[in-house]
């Protein structure tokens, strides 16, 4: 089994598009959807849920007023700014002290150190994962609840629950669309998988983006194609980003003109394969061959073992 | 933050929306009026602000995060340091203690329950702040090392030593988790760019909901306005969202952006309505 991981460094180059895209041409693969602040491949894969999971991500304090003497120990111990107090003329100190759960990092140390064990520290639900069934096979996605973190880990649980899906179900293909970005819960679509796509746009944005992407990846020593979206946009540009991916053993794998299907195709909630024979959809199909001659060459064995992510770090920079 | 200056963040669940076209236009279009103005690149996996204001860097500073470090001639192996760690950033072993520099959160906790006082706090490095003046704006970037996770502490950190202008302008993250909620605290408005997509549609959904829940004043602004279907303009009729800007498709828009100019160069009419934004967003909050 392989993990292909189809990422951008910038937002909104057309991954998800693509994704929907290959979940159209390939065959017998579990889809993921690794964008799990913003998930949107859904919507365009007729998508069922069949079923929901909680998903706890870690632990947060609470302040239990009744046995707080208001000493103001945590206040001291906090590192982030997530103890704060409002005025209560009901308390003897005239203000009461309160956890900001948007600032709570989930350390614990405040519940440690309290004298009179007045904060309670408990794991919380920090979003839902699903697994769909859909027009083109299962995907796995989430939601991660509205201004909660984790979304590293979350990223790590929905991976490792495809990867179960894709053995039991004999499945040789697990395509992974990954979040913007080159942080967390990147790092966490990235590590161990088997090929990267990198999907791009003819902008100095994006071309900025991708040096920083493609440094990443290359700490992971894992072999990359890339997709051009809208290359038409602007020819230097595109030129631009074929000499850098032939500089960097980063294989062109396709070239899609700017295309309205593509939108039209998510407006119908449909991949821009099944909407109809365009000029996007006829390239994308091209490139899926090209992807699919990469993807043949490498030995399901040989795919690399999910490693922790500190090996990489402490390999950077350094 | 700077409690004088009218802070406004430009946000978006979606990725590729135009943040750092709205942010970068509207804080030049603002200084060119006379106003002093600041850009804070927030966006600090994937800063590209500097693209289009090309600022003169005037300074760069590391931001670095406290870790943990164990003097194992005062170490007895106890493990406290361990069991207090949330983020299994330390790990004792028999005759040693492991630390995970890119899993510590820099909490203090092993810090202050070592009962032999053997652990100090070291520096490490995780990104850096640059800043400098671009086409009339103040400068500032937040730039994360390749490899490193965190995003959020020098969100943090650039938001603690604010310049000190009549406004502030926070170019945002996309998402809806820790790195944009960093950024958007605190701010007197948040600015939501989409576009009018399903996908678009979606992420403002949610984006909604997080700066609902966090209390913000906001409004959406729907960029190539007339490139989907009319679903988000219904949703913010529905929700009782304020619509404060819709920017139509233009090709020259697109082509300029591409190569890294400003947009708002373009021509006065954009330039124009950026202004006006401006006027209503200060409007709503009642700055002064």
């Amino acid at each position: 089994m392989i993990e292909l991981v189809v990422v951008s460094g910038k937002g909104g180059t057309g991954k998800t598009s693509t994704v929907g895209a290959l979940a159209a041409l390939a065959d017998n693969k579990v889809l993921v959807d690794c964008d799990v602040d913003a998930a949107d491949l859904h919507l365009i894969l007729h998508h069922r849920v069949e079923k929901t999971h909680d998903f706890v991500g870690g632990s947060q304090a609470e302040i239990k007023g009744d046995l707080c003497t208001d000493c103001g120990l945590c206040l001291d111990y906090c590192r982030f700014n997530a103890i704060k107090t409002v005025a209560d003329a009901a308390r003897p100190s005239g203000e009461r002290f309160f956890v900001d759960e948007y600032a709570c990092e989930g350390c614990g140390v405040c519940a440690h150190f309290c004298p009179e064990e007045a904060i309670d520290f408990s794991e919380r639900v920090n979003g839902q994962r699903f697994l769909s069934e859909t027009a083109y096979g299962p995907l796995l996605h989430a939601r991660l609840g509205i201004a909660q973190a984790n979304s590293g880990k979350l990223v790590a649980v929905l991976r490792q629950e495809a990867r179960k899906l894709a053995e039991q179900q004999e499945r040789e293909l697990v395509i992974i669309d990954g979040p913007p970005g080159i942080g967390c819960p990147v790092i966490a679509s990235l590590t161990g998988a088997g090929y990267v796509l990198l999907v791009t746009e003819p902008s100095m944005s994006a071309l900025h983006d991708m040096e920083r992407l493609v440094k990443l990846i290359s700490h992971f020593e894992i072999p990359a194609g890339m997709c051009i979206n809208r290359y038409d946009i602007n020819q230097d540009l595109t030129d631009r980003l074929e000499r850098f991916a032939a500089e960097h053993k980063v294989a062109l794998l396709g070239k899609i003109p700017f295309d309205p299907a593509i939108t039209k195709a998510q407006v119908a909630g449909q991949t821009v394969i099944e909407y109809g024979d365009g000029p996007a959809a006829s390239e994308l199909k091209a490139m899926w061959l090209k992807l699919r001659e990469q993807l043949a060459c490498m030995e399901p064995e040989h795919t690399k073992q999910p490693i922790n992510i500190i090996d990489i770090q402490d390999n950077v920079e350094k | 933050m700077n409690s004088s200056s009218f802070n406004i963040a430009i946000a978006s669940g979606k990725g590729g929306t135009g943040k750092t076209t709205l942010a970068t236009c509207l804080a030049a279009v603002l200084a060119n009026k006379g106003k002093s103005v600041a850009y804070l690149d927030c966006d600090v996996e994937e800063p590209n602000g500097h693209i289009f204001l090309k600022p003169e860097i005037e300074h760069t500073t590391d931001v670095n995060v406290m870790i943990p470090k164990v003097d194992l001639d005062k170490c007895t192996f106890c493990g406290e340091c361990s069991k207090i760690c949330e983020f299994n950033a330390i790990a004792v072993l028999r005759d040693k203690v492991m630390v995970f520099p890119s899993l510590c959160h820099s909490c203090g906790g092993c810090f202050h329950v070592c009962p032999e006082k053997a652990i100090v706090e070291v520096p490490r490095p995780i990104g850096q702040i640059a800043d400098g003046t671009g086409s009339g704006v103040r400068f500032v970037e937040g730039r994360l090392n390749i490899g490193e996770a965190m995003a959020p502490p020098i969100t943090a950190r650039i938001k603690r030593n604010m310049p000190d202008t009549e406004v502030t302008i926070i170019d945002a993250p996309p998402g809806t988790s820790c790195p944009v909620i960093e950024a958007v605290t605190g701010m007197d408005y948040v600015v939501l760019v989409t576009e009018p997509t399903p996908f678009g549609l979606n992420d403002l959904t949610l984006a909604v909901g997080m700066v609902r829940t966090m209390n913000l004043p906001f409004g959406v602004v729907i960029n190539r306005s007339d490139m989907g279907d009319d679903r988000v303009v219904r949703y913010c009729a529905e929700e009782d969202v304020e619509v404060l800007l819709q920017i139509p498709f233009n090709r020259a828009f697109a082509e300029s952006y591409a190569v890294g100019e400003m947009v708002s160069n373009l021509g006065a009419e954009f330039a124009g309505s950026l202004e006006s934004l401006f006027d209503t967003i200060e409007s709503k909050v009642g700055h002064d």
